[in-house]
């Protein structure tokens, strides 16, 4: 799987408000809503369940970012979280996401998954994971500072599996 | 289960588990996995047929994409290689991560 195939590219929001993780997970997941989406009235809910899933463990796996996410049970007609959708959210200043190794995060990729395709939620992570690792790929994220730089980078990336 | 022993101190451990559980290794049981791992003195690579990554790392356990069915190859090196062996095949065939299979 692409960052293309599942990152909603227009939900990106390069610098995030919130310093605390609460707050941007809230504020990623309402730029996928404002983006279409999530469906009508859904984006309260499934901040809440995000939140919920982060504080049962933290996903910011440390180098500077954290991965958020939830399965999503697909509730006929009212969500339309059907395959999985992710979202990126930029930090400059860093956030407490009581990251493994304890340092601010500056890099959130959001990710929604659908709970009964657990397939494709292990295949986007793979894709966010295998970038991730690479140095160079978390140095460029973090050094993107609009929507535009954050779409080449991730298009870049899935042309070229150096990056 | 193969195990070849070099020296005393010198003991390599392979295996071969199936992830079992519905949702694979997702990033729960792949911090379950990583947390028992790193009990371990013994240095421990995991992979699937085209990866193979350090078994103590988090983001690197999370690129398998080891969905249900999948097998993967985990080896142990170092004194403590057959007890690492024994408590990952536990959490991950018997445990299955303490979550259903399908």
């Amino acid at each position: 799987m692409k960052f293309e195939d599942f990152v909603c590219f227009e939900a990106t929001v390069p610098e995030l408000q919130a310093r605390d993780r609460e707050g941007a997970i809230a504020e990623i997941v309402e730029s996928l809503d404002k983006a279409g989406k999530l469906g009508k009235g859904n984006c309260k809910e499934i901040t809440r369940v995000v939140i919920k899933r982060e504080k049962e463990a933290s996903t910011g796996m440390g180098k500077g970012v954290a991965v958020p996410h939830v399965k999503y049970k697909l509730v006929k007609d009212v969500i339309l979280v059907k395959d999985v959708i992710a979202a990126i959210g930029l930090s400059s200043a860093g956030i407490d996401f009581s990251a493994l190794d304890k340092q601010p995060v500056y890099s959130v990729i959001l990710l929604i998954s659908p709970a009964d395709e657990p397939d494709k939620h292990l295949q986007a992570m793979e894709n966010v994971f295998r970038h991730l690792q690479q140095e160079k790929f978390r140095k460029f994220l973090r050094q993107c500072r609009s929507a535009e730089h954050v779409e080449d980078l991730l298009r870049e990336a899935d042309e070229n599996s150096s990056l | 289960m193969q195990a070849e022993q070099d020296s005393l101190e010198k003991v390599v451990c392979e295996t071969e588990v199936e992830i079992k559980n519905a949702d694979g290794l997702h990033m729960r049981p792949a911090m379950q996995f990583v947390d028992i791992a790193n009990q371990f003195k013994s240095d421990i690579t995991v992979s699937n047929n085209e990866t193979e990554v350090d078994g103590k790392s988090i983001m690197q356990m999370s690129m398998l994409a080891a969905t249900c069915g999948t097998k993967l190859k985990i080896k142990a090196e170092g004194s403590d290689a057959q007890k690492v062996i024994s408590a990952l095949r536990e959490l991950v065939e018997e445990k299955l991560f303490g979550e259903p299979p399908p």
